[in-house]
């Protein structure tokens, strides 16, 4: 059996960042597992630019966001094995993995990083009637075949949902001779950030249906074409509302689901909201040495904050290897975060005040879109942060900054609340 | 005094601005929350300008495609006349980060460089 102290599960942006923080912490003992022929995860596809103004202060694309973290890592002398697929964790720290060269191997590690990250939502979750031709995919699906192999999915498309990839897509196809007739979204906003609605869809003249879904897809060898149709507040089809659109191609880009199968059988506790694990404010899950970040956690939108989050998983647990169960000692004890009103879930969901760090970014994400509202934290039933937002909306990560000093001089506090206020 | 509102596209935040202009010429830039979003408004109004990405095939690497950018932003008027002259471009292993593989694409003045290493 391998030894290592530290296993990090996933060479993404996040397993990345986690193994170059674990190391410059204090670890030499770290080894990096990815499934891929290459690191760098999914940012090898994102060709687009606008990756890494808050961790470099410049503008880059997603391989060059990759490379620069890929670069730390090798002048770190981490060492990552490609082409390795986790097969199982167990709850003693044998991490199960096999790769061609080889075969099966076990090894032990101190501690465990899950950086896993997350995969698209697939037709067959999606409930869309109609036949089942070629030509449907998922948005990510065609981003890795238009930007890494070299091939083009189709000529005149239509795009379900308007998530991130979803719109960075209908703008990159678009570059590439493609028509891209229209994007259709479920709800009555996009799901994607605002910038991208401006550069990839406004720029180049393309239509977004809010409130409208695929009603029928025609063609039995390829797509021939595809229906649209409003959808009510019960997002139920409009009878007489539907649109017929001539096309070849369906992209789907309606969400992202953590791949989390591992950390489900090692027993860690899942959060029904973001179907990642529930951590304390260390990213420490359930089971003691085992640490999760990045998409795999909760889906993000920028990578920036996967590379923090990472970086802070990543020095835990190396302070987990360093001082055992001692890193967990307090004087404090561990305090519920709780979302309601309009808040759909924290990371993290619980703090300590002994042990965070004078200052902590809980992450959240908000139910619905709100106009002029504020954010709100209560410590028991008590206001501290009330901050006025011109809107928030589910396709954008918001963010509260809770001090260790107010937490601490806070007597008795057994729970923190995060809601939405309107105004 | 004439208004226009823009949602910037410096990065993720996609800060709500708000652009005064008179005559053609920018008085002020409101609503943004880094010098960034100030640039933009400016450039928006003026001389829309945008940075181009895109993929070229690359033979004898590990990889099919090799991913690209334009080093700075160029014209948006321009960015199909750069996809027309990428149609086709070939180069050969290994490319590097940085390396230019179009110089002065479409007349613009500006190089179209790699951002990956392929090798």
């Amino acid at each position: 059996m391998l030894n290592y102290d530290i296993v990090i599960v996933g060479g993404g942006p996040a397993g990345l960042a986690a193994a170059v923080s674990a190391k410059r912490n204090g670890v030499e003992s770290i080894l990096v597992l990815e499934r891929d022929k290459e690191l760098g995860g999914i940012l090898n596809q994102c060709i687009h630019n606008g990756f890494g103004l808050h961790t470099f202060k410049e503008e880059l694309t997603g391989p060059e966001y990759a490379g620069r973290f890929i670069d730390q890592l090798k002048e770190e002398n981490i060492e990552y094995k490609l082409n390795t697929m986790v097969m199982d964790i167990a709850a003693n720290k044998v991490v199960t993995a096999m790769n061609r060269e080889e075969g099966m191997f076990e090894i032990q590690a101190k501690a465990i990083v899950l950086a896993m990250g997350c995969r698209e939502r697939s037709r067959g979750a999606l409930n869309i009637p109609g036949y089942r031709p070629a030509g449907i995919y998922s948005a990510g699906t065609a981003q890795r075949l238009v930007n890494m192999e070299g091939y083009m999915p189709g000529r005149e498309v239509v795009i379900l949902g308007s998530g991130d990839i979803g719109l960075i897509m209908a703008r990159r196809m678009t570059l590439e001779g493609a028509k891209v007739k229209v994007v259709a979204e479920l709800m009555p906003y996009s799901g994607g950030l605002k910038r991208n609605i401006v550069q990839c869809l406004d720029d180049y003249g393309i239509p977004l249906k809010l409130s409208h879904t695929v009603v029928d897809i025609e063609g039995k060898e390829r797509v021939e074409a595809i229906t649209i149709a409003e959808v009510g507040p019960d997002r139920r089809p409009v009878p007489g509302t539907e649109e017929r659109y001539t096309c070849d191609t369906l992209l789907l880009s309606c969400g992202l689901i953590p791949e989390n199968e591992l950390s489900r059988s090692l027993g860690v506790d899942m959060s029904p909201i973001t179907s990642g694990p529930l951590v304390n404010e260390c990213l420490e899950t359930n089971v003691e040495g085992v640490f999760a970040c990045g998409n795999v956690l909760h889906v993000h939108d920028l990578v920036d904050f996967v590379s923090e989050e990472a970086g802070a998983a990543g020095k835990h647990a190396a302070e987990y290897v360093l001082n055992g169960a001692k890193h967990k000692e307090s004087s404090a004890k561990d305090i519920p975060i709780v979302a309601v009103e309009g808040a759909r879930y924290t990371v993290p969901k619980t703090i300590n005040p002994d042990r965070m760090d004078e200052k902590h970014t809980v992450r959240f994400r908000v139910g619905d879109v709100y106009k002029n509202c504020y954010v709100s934290v209560y410590l028991n039933d008590e206001r501290i942060i009330h901050k006025k937002r011109p809107v928030v909306a589910p396709g954008e990560m918001e963010e509260v900054v809770l001090k260790k000093e107010e937490l601490a001089a806070f007597s008795n506090l057994s729970q923190i609340t995060v809601k939405i206020e309107e105004a | 005094m004439e208004t226009r509102e823009l949602i910037c596209i410096g990065c993720p935040m996609g800060c709500p601005l708000k652009v005064e202009m008179n005559n053609g010429e920018v008085v002020s830039v409101s609503g943004n929350t880094c010098k960034r979003g100030d640039d933009y408004a400016r450039k928006e109004v003026t001389n829309p300008t945008r940075i181009v990405t895109s993929s070229v095939i690359v033979e004898g690497g590990s990889l099919a495609a090799v991913s690209v950018k334009t080093r700075n932003d160029i014209p948006k008027g321009k960015i199909f006349d750069i996809m027309k002259d990428l149609k086709g471009v070939k180069v050969q292993a290994p490319v590097h980060i940085g390396d230019v593989i179009v110089s002065d694409v479409a007349g613009t003045g500006v190089d179209i460089i790699a951002t990956k290493n392929v090798l």
